[in-house]
């Protein structure tokens, strides 16, 4: 098989000082007064990507998987050509269409159909390919009816779906797709994955990068695993995709170490320590139940004083949707000031709603202008079903849906039929 | 660098022709975009200028005596803002052209130069416009058509090409530097008064020779020259505007495809 993807000593650099803030003309004129000491701390840069080597044969269906931050969009981006690489070489052979967001460029007060058009000529599609297949994309998108009315009146999901009937309906040779399949609902995100599986049958060669575990199993042979910008193993996918599970914080424990955790954001001002889940009695527990109480103990460090900061903990499907984020904002908690030094914080969940599967918890602490501590992803828990509601389980089955409702139903007394 | 700077600028260009279809619809876009949202459409192509000649018309050439070379002020004045109206209002539309776009520069791959290319063309179609009402006040005004009227419309061949130019310079710079963008609006400003627009130049004394640098200069007389019947084209003048846009323009473009691959992680 001929090699479509080469990628050889791929290196790139960033300089922090140039993402951390829009740099200023005058800034640049004035810095030559500045103290030598302050330039310095401009010029800091992180290796998104360390000297990364590896090869993609024609026809091949890659899964890219990694932490957050560990590089993957960025070679990703190198790849599609819309960044270059520090050091190193990259070469990609054929015509290349990138899915790095979907419905890109869409503007509000066109229709739906100027929409593919603009949208398909972004993506590098010719206007008579867009002709021949306009029909099969407004019925693909499921917009029909809609089709020349301005996008502004679109529901989210409509304009998803709009946006990937225009991308599924390229025909490159090489394909890179990034994490568009985590918004949408569980109908359209299956017609999405089928529509790539098409692709692959169509011996396109494709990268796909997922934190969807279930995903990357069911349409890459081959998976690549990043880790800080280097390669840490490349191999048959579901042996990846073990050795990659098993550097989480894993499932079914009571307590997490959170102080070593990896490729976490934020400036550090306070971090997470560790957490500590317990149960209805306040008790340790391992096991987390569909519809019971929940509490986790959040334990932090205060480097430095801040003040009115929020916590909050985001929970993913693992089809990578976002469920719900709780935010000790929404709830009232209202933290004038940290002081330095340790501190403890406690979340309380009245009854967890989720249906029995596999959850990824991410952690933040923040203001509304500064994040002090992000832990993508960083804890999964699995949930099982119980009786909390004399239900036997019944209804606690994912495929259900996503949450269970704690609900009651009554028949009315006869007065009140009419 | 000299042995590869050929290759290299032609698949510049090869990237662009490659990419033709996508200039086009980002045209359509700007051009769409801006009928749709506005009460009145295509009419403002016309208001603007159509304002200015009458401010400038009531006011300055009052207060001022301006020689129009025996043509009433309103031609005179008219014929020049209508190529003006479109290097104002392009100038900075595609100085701005790449952070109004961030999101497409940072998820897609194109030919970046695309972006400010296709928001300098867009003004086009109003230039189009206001020219229409440029051949009603000719009619008003009893002003006879001549030949070279024809060249009107070929005249913005030039201008286009040097809005290009100071568009993609202004945009690549201001990705950079983020307070370029107060400078447009100075430098546009700037402009009108260093350009034979709403007062002839010809009369500025010392100052003549270094006024004819302004690319502007040779364009504008151009225009006005192909309405006013008994004023010929000044082909040298234009032949040296030209000369100075294809330098400006050649300059703006080495300057955009050597900071072009720092976009995406600018932006």
């Amino acid at each position: 098989m001929p090699e479509a993807i080469h990628v050889d000593h791929l290196t790139k650099q960033y300089r922090l000082g140039a993402m951390r803030h829009e740099t200023m003309l005058r800034e640049v004129l004035t810095s030559a007064f500045r103290p030598r000491r302050e330039k310095a701390e401009e010029n800091t840069t992180i290796l998104a990507l360390n000297d990364l080597n590896f090869n993609v044969d024609e026809g091949e269906v890659v899964g890219i998987i990694g932490r957050n931050g560990a590089g993957k969009s960025t070679l990703l981006k190198i790849l599609s050509k819309i960044t270059y690489p520090t050091s190193g070489r990259i070469h990609v052979r054929g015509r290349v269409a990138s899915l790095i967001e979907v419905g890109t460029g869409f503007h509000d007060e066109l229709t739906g159909r100027e929409n593919i058009y603009l949208n398909g000529s972004i993506l590098g599609m010719r206007k008579r390919e867009i002709d021949q297949r306009l029909d099969q994309i407004i019925e693909f998108a499921g917009v029909e009816k809609f089709v020349d009315t301005p996008i502004k009146r679109y529901s989210s999901g409509m304009r998803l779906r709009l946006g990937f009937a225009v991308a599924a309906h390229m025909e490159p040779d090489v394909l890179f797709v990034d994490e568009v399949l985590a918004v949408g609902d569980a109908d359209f995100q299956k017609k999405c994955l089928t529509a790539m599986d098409d692709m692959r049958s169509g011996g396109r060669t494709v990268l796909f990068v997922s934190h969807n575990m279930a995903a990357i199993e069911n349409l890459c042979p081959r998976t690549i695993w990043i880790d800080a910008g280097t390669l840490r193993q490349d191999g048959p996918t579901d042996e990846v995709i073990a050795a990659y599970l098993a550097t989480f914080s894993e499932a079914q424990r009571a307590g997490y170490d959170l102080e070593r955790t990896e490729g976490r954001g934020g400036d550090g001002s306070v971090r997470f320590t560790r957490v500590d889940f317990l149960d209805g009695e306040g008790n340790p527990t391992a096991v987390f139940r569909c519809g019971e109480p929940l509490r986790a103990r959040f334990h932090f460090h205060t480097k430095d004083r801040v003040k009115d900061p929020h916590f909050d903990m985001v929970i993913h499907s693992d089809m990578g949707t976002r469920i719900a984020t709780i935010s000790s904002t929404h709830s009232g908690l209202y933290i004038p000031t940290l002081e330095a030094g340790p501190g403890v914080v406690e979340l309380v969940i009245d009854d967890l709603f989720l249906l029995p599967n596999r959850y990824y918890l991410s952690l933040w602490i923040s203001t509304r202008q500064q994040w002090y501590d992000i832990l993508d992803h960083c804890i999964a828990i699995d949930v099982e079903e119980s009786n909390a509601h004399n239900n036997q389980g019944r209804g606690m089955h994912p495929k259900w849906g996503l949450v269970y409702m704690k609900s009651r139903w009554e028949l009315g007394p006869p007065a009140a039929v009419r | 660098m000299n042995t590869i700077a050929r290759p290299v600028a032609i698949e510049w260009m090869y990237e662009f022709v490659r990419y033709r279809e996508l200039f086009f619809f980002l045209v359509w876009r700007d051009v769409k975009i801006r009928y749709k949202q506005t009460l009145l459409g295509a009419s403002w192509a016309i208001i603007q200028p159509f304002f200015m000649m009458v401010v400038f018309s009531v006011l300055l050439n009052r207060v001022a005596n301006i020689d129009t070379e025996g043509y009433p002020y309103p031609i005179f004045s008219y014929a020049g803002l209508v190529p003006w109206t479109y290097f104002q209002y392009s100038v900075p539309l595609a100085g701005n052209s790449l952070i109004a776009n961030a999101r497409l520069i940072s998820k897609v791959y194109f030919p970046r130069a695309i972006i400010p290319a296709s928001s300098a063309l867009s003004g086009v179609v109003d230039f189009g416009i206001a020219s229409l009402m440029l051949i009603g006040l000719m009619f008003y005004f009893h002003i006879p058509f001549s030949a070279e009227f024809l060249l009107w419309p070929v005249f913005i061949v030039p201008l286009a090409l040097f809005t290009t130019a100071v568009g993609m310079f202004f945009a690549a710079l201001n990705v950079k530097y983020r307070d370029i963008k107060y400078t447009i609006p100075f430098f546009v400003q700037a402009m009108l008064f260093v350009s034979p627009i709403i007062y002839p130049l010809s009369d500025a004394g010392r100052f003549s020779t270094v006024l004819r640098l302004n690319p502007m200069y040779g364009i504008i007389n151009a225009f006005r020259a192909s309405v006013l019947p008994a004023q010929p084209v000044d082909w040298s003048e234009l032949g040296l505007s030209t000369l100075i846009t294809l330098v400006l323009f050649a300059i703006a473009s080495v300057y955009f495809y050597r900071t072009e691959r720092s976009f995406a992680d600018l932006i």
